[in-house]
C-alpha cells in the first residue's frame, strides 16, 4: 500500500517535469504561431528587415548569426576538447586525469555572466587592437562559447573513448601500431558516435547560450560581413527586446522563440539518434 | 633450430613474483604449447614475448629473452618492429570495428607498407585471408563490419590480420577458448597449416587441444616451468609428478 503510494507520488512528479515542458512548447507556439502565419513563413525567415514597432518581422539575420556564431564556437572549440579529451583518457597519467577532468567540468559551473564580463573586459579589447572592428563581434562571440561549450564535449568525448574496448587497444598495439596510430584509426574510429553526440549536445548549449553573446556581440542588426562585424543571436534579439515588446512584436518574438526551439529539438533529438546507436554496436 | 630461448626470466609485478627462472627454448616452426593451471603465469610468459606486459604499470622484468638470438629486452630493440615480427592473438575474438578489408589491411598500413598500390594492398589481403580460409567465404563481403561475423570467422580475421605484416612467430592466448568445440577444431586445424611458415606459441588450459596440435609442451605452476619437453613424452611419459597429477587430472 506505502509502496504503491510512493510509487505513483513518483509517477506524478516525473510526468509533471514532462508537463512543463510539453506547456511550454504549447504556450511559445501558441503566441509565436500567428506572427509567423501574419507576415508569412517565408518572409518570416528569409527577410533580414526586422524593424517590429513598423510591423517588419524578418529574422533571417538572427539566423544567420546565431549559426555563424554556433559553427565558429565549433570550429575553436571542438579541437581543443577533443584534445583535451584524448590526452586526459589516453595519456595523462591517472594522477593527472584525477585533478584536471573535474577542473574541466567545473568550468560549465561558472555563470554566463561572468564569461560575458571576461570577454568585454579580456578579449573585446584585444580584438578590437589587433585585429580591428569594433571589437565586439561574431569572432569575440565564437571564443567565448567556445571556451563555455569545452566541459561539455570534454567530458562526454572522455566517456565515449574510455567505453571503447581495451581489446582493441591490445590488439592494435599488438600488431606494432604506435599509441597515435591506435587512437587515430582505431579507438576514435569505435568512439566515434559517442564524441558526435558529445560535439552536438555542444552544439544545442552555445546556440542557446544568451548572456555572454549579448554582452561581447555587438547585437547589430545586420547580416554578419566578416568574423569582426557585430551580431544579433536569436537569444539576444529575445532577451534585448522583451523589456519593451507588446502586441505583434512581443509575439514576433516568441516565433523567434520558436526557431530557436526548432534548432534545439533537431540537435537533441540527433544526439539521442546517434547515441541509441552507439549502444546498440 | 630454436627460434626464441627464454633464460632465466623473472617477472614481479609489484612485489609479486609472477615468473619464476622460467629457462625454455622454442623451435623455429614448430608449435609450442604452454599448460597449467589458472593464473600460473602462462599467458604471462607469453606477453614477455612481444612485450605486451609493457603496458602493464609495475612489471618488472629480469633475465633475457631471445628472438632469432637477439635479446628483445635489450635497449636497442625497435618494439614496434618486435611486434610486427611477433604477432598476437587474443582470447576473446578482437577484430577492429572495422571493416574486413580494413581490418587486414590495418596492420600493413600502420607499418606504412603497401602505401602507393592499392593492388599490392588487395593482394596481400587476399592472400592473408586466404591462409586462414576465409577467402572463398568473404571476397564479396570485405566491405562488411568485422563485428557482424560469426565468432570463429572473428578469430580466423585476427589472425589474417597478422599474417598481413608477414610475422615469423604467432603467439596465441588461449585462441580457441570462445568458440564451440567445432570451430575449435577447425582453428586447430588452422594451425597445423600454419605451422610450414610460423612459429606458434599456443597457451591453453585445454590439455587435449595441446595434445591434439604441438609439438613441444611445457607445463607451469605458480610462475615455475616444471616440466617441457615433447609433446608425446610428456603426455605419456611425464618424468616430474606433478605434471602427471596434472594431466590425469588430479588437479587443475
Amino acid at each position: 500500500m506505502k509502496e504503491k503510494l510512493i510509487e505513483k507520488t513518483l509517477m506524478l512528479l516525473a510526468f509533471s517535469a514532462i508537463g512543463a515542458l510539453l506547456l511550454m512548447a504549447v504556450f511559445i507556439f501558441k503566441e509565436g504561431m500567428p506572427i509567423i502565419f501574419k507576415v508569412g513563413i517565408k518572409n518570416f525567415l528569409f527577410s533580414t528587415h526586422w524593424a517590429p514597432t513598423k510591423g517588419h518581422f524578418g529574422v533571417s539575420s538572427m539566423i544567420v548569426s546565431s549559426l555563424f556564431v554556433t559553427i565558429g564556437a565549433m570550429i575553436i572549440g571542438v579541437p581543443l576538447a577533443l584534445a583535451c579529451a584524448i590526452t586526459l583518457a589516453e595519456f595523462a597519467p591517472q594522477r593527472v586525469t584525477v585533478i584536471l577532468k573535474p577542473t574541466i567540468e567545473l568550468l560549465a559551473g561558472i555563470p554566463s555572466v561572468v564569461y560575458g564580463f571576461l570577454g568585454v573586459v579580456l578579449l573585446v579589447p584585444l580584438i578590437r587592437d589587433y585585429l580591428g572592428g569594433p571589437g565586439l563581434s561574431l569572432l569575440a562571440a565564437s571564443i567565448i562559447l567556445a571556451i563555455m561549450i569545452l566541459p561539455t564535449i570534454t567530458s562526454i568525448s572522455i566517456d565515449a573513448i574510455k567505453a571503447v574496448p581495451y581489446s582493441y587497444k591490445e590488439g592494435s598495439l599488438a600488431l606494432g601500431a604506435t599509441h597515435w596510430q591506435t587512437i587515430r584509426m582505431v579507438i576514435l574510429k569505435a568512439a566515434r558516435s559517442g564524441i558526435i553526440t558529445a560535439i552536438i549536445l555542444g552544439m544545442a548549449r552555445a546556440i542557446g547560450e544568451t548572456m555572454a553573446v549579448i554582452m561581447v556581440a555587438g547585437n547589430a542588426l545586420r547580416l554578419p560581413q566578416s568574423p569582426l562585424s557585430p551580431v544579433r543571436t536569436l537569444t539576444s534579439n529575445i532577451a534585448l527586446e522583451m523589456g519593451y515588446a507588446a502586441g505583434d512584436h512581443r509575439a514576433a518574438l516568441f516565433a523567434t522563440g520558436i526557431v530557436l526551439f526548432v534548432f534545439i529539438m533537431v540537435f537533441n533529438v540527433s544526439a539521442n539518434i546517434i547515441t541509441k546507436r552507439w549502444r546498440r554496436e | 633450430m630454436s627460434k626464441v630461448i627464454v633464460e632465466n626470466l623473472n617477472l614481479f609485478y609489484g612485489d609479486f613474483h609472477c615468473l619464476k627462472n622460467n629457462t625454455l627454448s622454442i623451435k623455429e616452426r614448430k608449435i609450442t604449447a604452454l599448460i597449467g593451471p589458472s593464473g600460473c603465469g602462462k599467458s604471462t610468459l607469453l606477453r614477455c614475448l612481444n612485450r605486451m606486459n609493457d603496458l602493464i604499470e609495475g612489471v618488472r622484468i629480469t633475465g633475457r629473452a631471445l628472438i632469432d638470438g637477439k635479446d628483445i629486452y635489450s635497449r636497442d630493440i625497435n618494439l614496434i618492429q618486435l611486434r610486427k615480427e611477433v604477432g598476437m592473438v587474443f582470447q576473446k575474438p578482437n577484430p577492429f570495428p572495422l571493416s574486413v578489408y580494413d581490418n587486414v589491411a590495418y596492420g600493413p598500413r600502420v607499418h606504412g607498407l603497401y602505401k602507393t598500390s592499392k593492388d599490392a594492398m588487395e593482394a596481400v589481403v587476399a592472400k592473408s585471408l586466404s591462409a586462414v580460409g576465409l577467402w572463398e567465404e568473404l571476397k564479396d563481403r570485405l566491405d562488411v563490419s568485422a563485428l557482424n561475423l560469426a565468432l570463429e570467422q572473428q578469430q580466423r580475421l585476427c589472425i589474417a590480420r597478422l599474417l598481413a605484416v608477414e610475422p615469423s612467430i604467432l603467439l596465441m592466448d588461449e585462441p580457441c577458448s570462445a568458440l564451440d568445440p567445432f570451430a575449435t577444431l577447425n582453428i586447430e586445424e588452422l594451425f597445423l597449416n600454419l605451422k610450414e611458415k610460423y612459429t606458434i606459441v599456443i597457451v591453453t588450459h585445454n590439455m587435449q587441444q595441446a595434445a591434439r596440435v604441438s609439438d613441444y609442451t611445457g607445463f607451469f605452476l605458480l610462475g615455475e616451468l616444471i616440466e617441457f619437453g615433447n609433446t608425446k613424452t610428456l603426455f605419456v611419459n611425464p618424468q616430474n609428478k606433478l605434471t602427471e597429477d596434472y594431466i590425469t587430472g588430479r588437479f587443475g
